[in-house]
């Protein structure tokens, strides 16, 4: 939700990296990214958090 | 020591009249002073809009005099902000007036911002002014069936409305006898019903129940005169469509480069403007990831108060903002539920009850006596 919020304001080119411990964002996020055809740079986790990092492309 | 509270909505009012009863004595000798600027002299109870828009609230129920909420020792004066100027602590309002403050709180809530969304304020219902609401009332009076999708934006306040307006439209056709003609359709922006995974997964089976088809992942992208065409590339026919809008904060905020979407870089636990000791900002204003909520206001006033009473009297905050968030959920057919939650526990929501709806009812009335800190 917050990185839906975040990609309407960033500009295009701007990374994003979005933290996250809900189980649900895991797949979500890939998916959302993929369907809007932005990029996914990285994801990794690191205690128990999930990092996404996120390329805004259009 | 001069506090001046920048917003008369659910946060500043809550924190004015919690920090006068703690400085009474401070206040009184002049050691401390409150003042707070508001851009309206009414003010509203949001959260009735919701039952504006279905038929079961009036306008007028849901205002006061801003004046007549406040302790008598804090100075109200309704000269909106224009102009902030945090290093030099001061700031400029309308009128040209410039207000010196040693501590300031930004709680100038957020707003719907329907522009953002090629077609939507031409062809989608609203429900988040008191204009919007009633032409929303007035739209489903004409309508006598069809296919109703409820569209949701982000950010925006007030996370359980999508739901409550969906269980409320059910009740209201079934009250005009029309349901059997009309087929409900949610979309919400993330891949599941709410942002909240508890509240998800209470409210699919509901929707299963009373005959909801939904589709997550839908991010508005447009709308024309008869469907919503989605970020991801799929798009939604309707005969009627209500939205809410994704938000920002005021345009103030943004025009004095305080935050993106007017939305301010907030400390989660102190709540104060990040690289700011004596700036902090409540409610909507915030870019916490949390639920823009006027629980969620209303405690983080109650923290913010304590701390901001404590610096006074001990030179210390005493407590940090926990994150807690309390809302109500209309269930439909005369019931709610609620959740409850903070940064470190999700919200665990219970079966709707007859008995929690009559509670949101009361609230409704009692929301004044909280305002004025009586609860
Ligand atoms: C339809 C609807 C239903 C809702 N239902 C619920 C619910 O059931 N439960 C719940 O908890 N929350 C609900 N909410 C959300 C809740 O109303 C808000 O989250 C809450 O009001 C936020 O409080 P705030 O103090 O941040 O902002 P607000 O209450 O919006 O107050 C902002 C204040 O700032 C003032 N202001 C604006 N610009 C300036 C300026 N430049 N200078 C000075 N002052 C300024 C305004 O006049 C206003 O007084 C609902 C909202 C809506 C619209």
């Amino acid at each position: 939700m917050e990185l839906i919020g975040q990609m309407k304001l960033a500009e295009v080119g701007d990374e994003l990296e979005v933290l996250s411990t809900d189980k649900g964002s895991a797949d979500d996020i890939p998916e959302w990214i993929n369907k809007v055809g932005h990029e996914l740079l990285d994801s990794f986790e690191e205690d128990g958090v999930l990092h996404l990092v996120v390329k805004k492309t259009k | 020591m001069r506090i001046l509270i920048v917003g008369g909505g659910m946060g500043g009012t809550i924190l004015a009249n919690n920090l006068a009863r703690r400085l009474r004595g401070e206040l009184k000798t002049g050691k401390a002073s409150i003042t707070m600027l508001s851009a309206t002299d009414q003010h509203m109870y949001q959260p009735g809009l919701l039952y504006v828009a279905v038929g079961k609230m009036s306008p007028d129920e849901l205002y006061r005099d801003q004046a007549s909420l406040l302790e008598s020792s804090i100075r109200f004066e309704v000269d909106p902000v224009t102009k902030f100027d945090l290093a030099g602590n001061n700031v400029t309002t309308e009128s040209g007036k410039r207000h010196d403050y040693d501590i300031i709180v930004v709680a100038t809530g957020s707003r719907p911002h329907a522009e953002g969304t090629p077609g939507l304020a031409e062809h989608a219902l609203q429900f988040y002014t008191e204009e919007d609401a009633l032409n929303m009332y007035r739209s489903l009076q004409e309508f006598e069936g069809g296919r109703v999708v409820v569209a949701v934006g982000v950010p925006h306040k007030c996370p359980m409305a999508p739901l409550e307006i969906t269980f409320m439209l059910i009740d209201y056709f079934k009250g005009r006898g029309i349901m059997d003609k009309v087929q409900m359709h949610y979309t919400y922006p993330i891949g599941r019903v709410h942002s909240l995974e508890p509240v998800a997964n209470w409210a699919v089976p509901e929707f299963e129940r009373v005959g909801v088809t939904y589709e997550t992942l839908f991010n508005m992208k447009e709308v024309t005169a008869d469907k919503v065409i989605s970020e991801e590339g799929t798009e939604t026919d309707y005969d009627l469509l209500v939205t809410i809008p994704s938000h920002k904060g005021m345009a103030v905020i943004e025009e004095n480069e305080l935050g993106a979407g007017g939305f301010i870089p907030t400390d989660r636990q102190r709540l104060n403007i990040e690289g700011h000791d004596n700036a902090f900002v409540i409610g909507d204003t915030t870019n916490l990831p949390i639920s823009k909520a006027g629980s969620t206001a209303h405690f983080e006033a109650e923290a913010l108060a304590e701390n901001i009473a404590a610096t006074i009297k001990i030179g210390t905050p005493v407590r940090d903002y926990d994150g807690k968030v309390f809302c109500f959920i209309e269930a439909g057919e005369g019931r709610a539920t609620y959740a409850m939650f903070n940064y470190q526990n999700p919200p665990d929501p219970k079966p709707p009850t007859k008995g929690m709806h009559w509670f949101k009812t009361v609230y409704n009335k009692m929301y004044w006596a909280s305002a004025r800190g009586l609860l």
